[in-house]
């Protein structure tokens, strides 16, 4: 039957890009986060590797005027304290005494390991940057952040030369981890201000990530542990992009 | 100029590796919507602002599952925040996925038959219309025919009246491209580079708002290049996309 000659020809120029695309990426494995075995993840390691490769490297997000900061709902976890939702029982004991037993540790592939108190992080030179927070869902918000960007502290803590992803680790558990791009990326920061004010719980207080060149869920709220890696370590739930540039 | 017998390779190829990824991307881009179903224009949006359209396609349609609402100034219009207290249909993480990697094969196979389209003259000879065909007695011609159901009958390969060409051209080389570059100016890495996309489009929500508009048109295209398939012969018209006889 003509129809059936006419789909194995088809199938043969599926398999034959299907097995180009493995050649392709497995060559590449030890450049991206391995996290990518099936075919659906082969989309994200695309748009990974291309904007690494073609956009302009250290090219800033648009900042906005006071005038242009928006309402904001605050999601996924909104207090770490509700026993419902994402209970943290240590969170719990650092709010109630307002954050100042709350520390930053940062470890891994490190010259110094520090830990860091929150009038720690505010000695460094600060920047505040108001941003588009763009979610996955689709909706987008203009909000002014006050913080130190995680370069800084980076620096000061020495990373060792086989450093490749920073890792981070948040009371809610949605933990994640960037590359070094974006790590040292001027706007990312580690952001203890909102708004004008201290970062309010819903928000991710006492101190979140703000990764101004990805989709908003890369920049985690309550801030645990930072570790330096030369590895990859799949943190986040597997069934979400790990790169979201796009 | 030869004499065309049947669609070209290049032509059946892409024709259908563009229709699968276009199929896919209008799954993944309804599922995607169905978690925000609000529209807005401008940069920011979210559900503590107005909208310009709320869809009726999902549970998270008017959900009221809001906290109490915070200001976040003195001044009595003060932005505000507010807690999210339910949660929420969300098939965004293999629906996000899936929908840049069809992105990923549309536009990879776009762009490889509009340089096979220019340089083999296809769009020239066979998509572009002549001045001649454009005149108001043609075109209103044709309208009378397609509205009365009259449709050409199946010619094996790129013989198409006007509309058909105007139709053709209009997806090829606007809501296609209109689509992809909404699509980009969503990507925050992206407009970091090039921020004169938002611009383009007046903001992030707006361009989000187009990319839906001009994927509807799209949409719609394929439903009449459906009806017009069978009205014209859908068994032949198939077997000229594939086998070419």
């Amino acid at each position: 039957m003509k129809g059936k000659e006419y789909l194995t020809r088809r199938q043969a120029i599926t398999t034959g890009l299907a097995s180009m695309g493995a050649l392709l990426f497995s060559r590449c494995s030890t450049e991206l986060p391995p996290t990518y075995g099936n075919l659906l993840r082969a989309g994200d390691v695309l748009t990974y590797a291309s904007h690494r490769a073609l956009l302009p490297k250290q090219s800033l997000a648009r900042e906005y005027q006071l005038a242009d900061i928006t309402s904001f709902p605050a999601t996924g976890t909104t207090n770490p304290v509700d026993k419902n939702n994402s209970y943290s029982e240590e969170y719990d004991r650092l709010q109630k005494k307002g954050f100042k037993d709350w520390r930053l540790s940062i470890e891994g592939q490190v010259k110094n390991p520090g830990i860091y108190s929150l009038s720690d992080l505010q000695q460094f030179p600060s920047r505040t940057q108001i941003t588009r927070h763009t979610c996955e869902e689709g909706w987008t918000a203009i909000g002014e952040w006050t913080g130190v960007p995680l370069g800084t502290i980076l620096e000061q803590c020495g990373i060792m030369p086989n450093a490749r992803f920073v890792n981070y680790y948040t009371y809610d558990g949605f933990d994640d981890s960037i590359d070094l791009m974006d790590a040292f990326h001027p706007q990312t920061l580690i952001a203890y201000g909102m708004n004008g004010k201290d970062l309010p719980v819903p928000h991710g207080a006492p101190v979140r990530l703000r990764v101004e060149k990805q989709i908003g869920y890369k920049s985690a709220k309550y801030l645990r542990k930072i570790v330096v890696t030369d590895e990859f370590t799949e943190m986040l739930s597997p069934g979400w992009a790990w790169y979201t540039g796009i | 100029m030869k004499f065309e017998t049947g669609h070209r390779r290049w032509v059946k190829i892409s024709h259908w590796v563009v229709t699968i990824s276009f199929l896919l991307l209008a799954f993944t881009g309804f599922e995607i919507l169905m978690v925000h179903p609000r529209l807005y224009w401008g940069e920011a949006g979210n559900d503590l602002m107005p909208a310009l359209l709320e869809l009726p396609i999902s549970r998270n349609h008017k959900h009221e599952g809001w906290g109490q609402q915070t200001a976040f100034f003195e001044s009595p219009d003060s932005p505000v925040s507010a807690p999210r207290t339910v949660t929420i249909f969300n098939q965004n993480g293999w629906g996000r996925s899936l929908h840049f990697l069809a992105g990923w094969i549309l536009v990879a196979t776009g762009t490889i038959y509009l340089l096979f389209g220019f340089f083999t003259g296809h769009f020239r000879h066979n998509i572009w219309p002549k001045l001649k065909e454009l005149s108001p007695k043609i075109l209103w011609q044709e309208l009378l025919l397609h509205f009365r159901m009259k449709i050409h009958p199946a010619t094996n390969g790129p013989i198409y009246n006007v509309l058909q060409k105007i139709a053709y051209m209009s997806v090829i080389f606007f809501f296609l491209p209109l689509t992809i570059i909404t699509g980009f100016t969503m990507a925050p890495a992206i407009t970091a580079a090039y921020p004169f996309l938002m611009d383009l489009f007046g903001g992030y929500q707006s361009a989000r708002t187009i990319h839906f508009f001009s994927s509807a048109v799209l949409e719609v295209f394929l439903i009449v290049h459906i009806i017009m398939i069978i009205k014209s012969g859908f068994k032949q018209q198939i077997r000229f996309m594939t086998l070419g006889k």
